[in-house]
């Protein structure tokens, strides 16, 4: 112990506290701290990138089953417009159908009633043209037999004996 | 980035490249060849090696044409507090063989203390019975082979974090080069030592000093290792003034829980309250002196026997006891380099335990 004590030297133990204080002081400031700072940065970032990573996997497990349900949503909707149209489709032709034999009918009885108006008229027409010739006809039976007064009434006695009141 | 490497080997070109200018000192070395004795002077050299120099001595060989000892050296200046700053550089003490006159005073360096004494014109120790030297020792604030290395460590520390946090900056968080070594040590003492030791919330207002000290020990350490036989963690100033930091930081960052658990233990008997307050007072002394022992004792006796099995080589002087200390000495070397990283870790981790006590959250 007494060799220690002797041996023990003022002036190192004073340089050496010294330098050593102040390289403390000179690597924290210019060493350490950038160093940790920087290790951890990175070890942050290294975190962070990891976290963000399972985010995005998990994301993509959520799209993927998003992407699922939309298939079948759009399937499923497909087969209603198909169905729908089907539906549209015979329909069409069903109402197609109908208006067609309303078309139909209507044009037949057009058609009818034009044909009884024609006829209607082409009687009327002869009727007149007989009634007309008649006359004529008579006009001149007349004016022979009617030569007389007595043939004249005797027309007229069966003229009236023949029309029949109406 | 560039620049900096730049400074750095300017740094280390001064450092060793001023050796190449440092002149020779030749001086006779009576003392050597007096005694003889090749293990008194391995004794001797390990005795000196283990103490801090004034100067930086590198290596040293006796001529063979003159027959004396030269000494290749880095000369560094020494500064004396005698009633008023003394400077002058370490060359001129000639390893204690001159005195060296500065503004009147006469001062010599005792070679076997490493320590510069107050002496006379003519450079005489006066000696008690118990061979003291009774001479008075000014203070002394050179910059010793010690301090020279530890600033050393500080510009390799400063130049080597300030690039990994550049290469940080310029490569968006991730290291390059040799930042890919340290990164993960700085993350280990972070994730292993701080965190588990302090606790989330408070590890880091404590991470600039663990760091620091870690680094600064085991770089130490490694240099010890080296061949320019530097000691500066096994010297006890060194370590003292570490250990010192982590009491003062542990004290004065404690709260109001570390203290009453010292002097009013909670959950325990008024008596036994009373007699664990002094054992838990003295606690706190012994944990950082454990500190520093611990240090001081391991590195020391590191160099110790890694010197002495050296040294053996040239006791035994032949084939079959050199090479077997030559094979002791290098794995010797192996298991320092282990415990050059593992008292690093050791003072660190307890560093970080004492914190946590300092700092936790009374839970009862």
């Amino acid at each position: 112990m007494e060799k220690l004590i002797s041996e023990f030297s003022i002036g190192l133990f004073f340089w050496q506290t010294v330098i050593f204080v102040i390289l403390i002081f000179l690597l924290k400031k210019y060493a350490w701290k950038p160093i940790l700072d920087a290790v951890n940065d990175r070890e942050e970032g290294i975190k962070n990138a990891l976290l963000s990573a399972e985010k995005a996997k998990e994301e993509m497990v959520s799209l993927q089953s998003d992407n699922e349900a939309t298939l079948k949503k759009a399937r499923a909707e497909r087969d209603l417009l198909l169905k729908e149209a089907r539906e549209m489709k015979q329909q069409l032709i069903e109402d197609a159908k109908d208006e067609a034999k309303s078309e139909a009918k209507k044009i037949i009885t057009q058609a009818q009633e034009t044909i009884q108006s024609e006829k209607n008229a082409a009687i009327s027409d002869l009727k007149n043209q007989v009634a007309s010739l008649s006359v004529e006809i008579a006009e001149k039976v007349l004016k022979e037999k009617l030569s007389n007064d007595k043939a004249q009434m005797d027309l007229v006695k069966n003229l009236v004996k023949d029309v029949t009141l109406k | 980035m560039k620049q900096s490497k730049y400074l750095l080997s300017i740094v280390f070109l001064l450092i060793f490249g001023l050796s190449t200018f440092a002149s020779p000192i030749k001086v006779s070395d009576k003392e050597i060849k007096e005694d003889g004795g090749i293990k008194t002077e391995i004794k001797d050299y390990i005795t000196h090696h283990l103490k801090d120099s004034h100067s930086y001595s590198l290596t040293s060989w006796v001529d063979e044409d003159t027959g004396k000892k030269v000494y290749l050296e880095l000369p560094l200046p020494v500064i004396l507090y005698d009633n008023g700053f003394h400077f002058f550089m370490s060359s001129k003490l000639k390893h204690g063989k001159t005195v060296v006159e500065s503004n009147g005073n006469f001062y010599r360096l005792n070679y076997d203390k490493s320590k510069i004494f107050k002496t006379n014109k003519e450079g005489v120790f006066d000696y008690d019975k118990d061979n003291k030297i009774l001479n008075y020792a000014p203070l002394d604030f050179s910059i010793t082979k010690n301090i020279s290395t530890i600033i050393l460590v500080a510009f390799i520390m400063f130049f080597l974090f300030t690039n990994l946090a550049k290469s940080f900056a310029e490569n968006k968080g991730i290291s390059k080069g040799i930042g890919r070594f340290f990164e993960p040590i700085i993350l280990y003492i972070r994730d292993e030592i701080a965190i588990p030791n302090i606790g989330e919330k408070k590890y880091k207002n404590y991470m600039s000093f663990l760091l620091t000290i870690f680094f600064f020990i085991w770089f130490l350490n490694m240099l010890g290792l080296t061949p320019l036989g530097v000691n500066v963690t096994g010297n006890i100033a060194v370590t003292f003034s570490l250990a010192l930091l982590t009491f003062l930081i542990t004290n004065f960052t404690a709260n109001k829980s570390y203290w009453g658990h010292i002097f009013w233990m909670p959950g325990v008997p008024v008596l036994i309250k009373i007699v664990l307050a002094p054992i838990e007072l003295l606690g706190v002394f012994i944990k950082p002196f454990s500190l520093l022992i611990r240090l001081y004792a391991n590195i020391q006796a590191g160099h110790i026997v890694l010197y002495s099995l050296i040294g053996l080589m040239f006791i035994f002087q032949n084939l079959i006891g050199s090479s077997l200390s030559f094979v002791l000495a290098f794995f010797i070397s192996i298991i320092e380099i282990l415990v050059a990283l593992l008292q690093a870790y050791i003072f660190t981790m307890l560093s970080a335990l004492y914190f946590g006590f300092a700092v936790a959250e009374d839970d009862h």
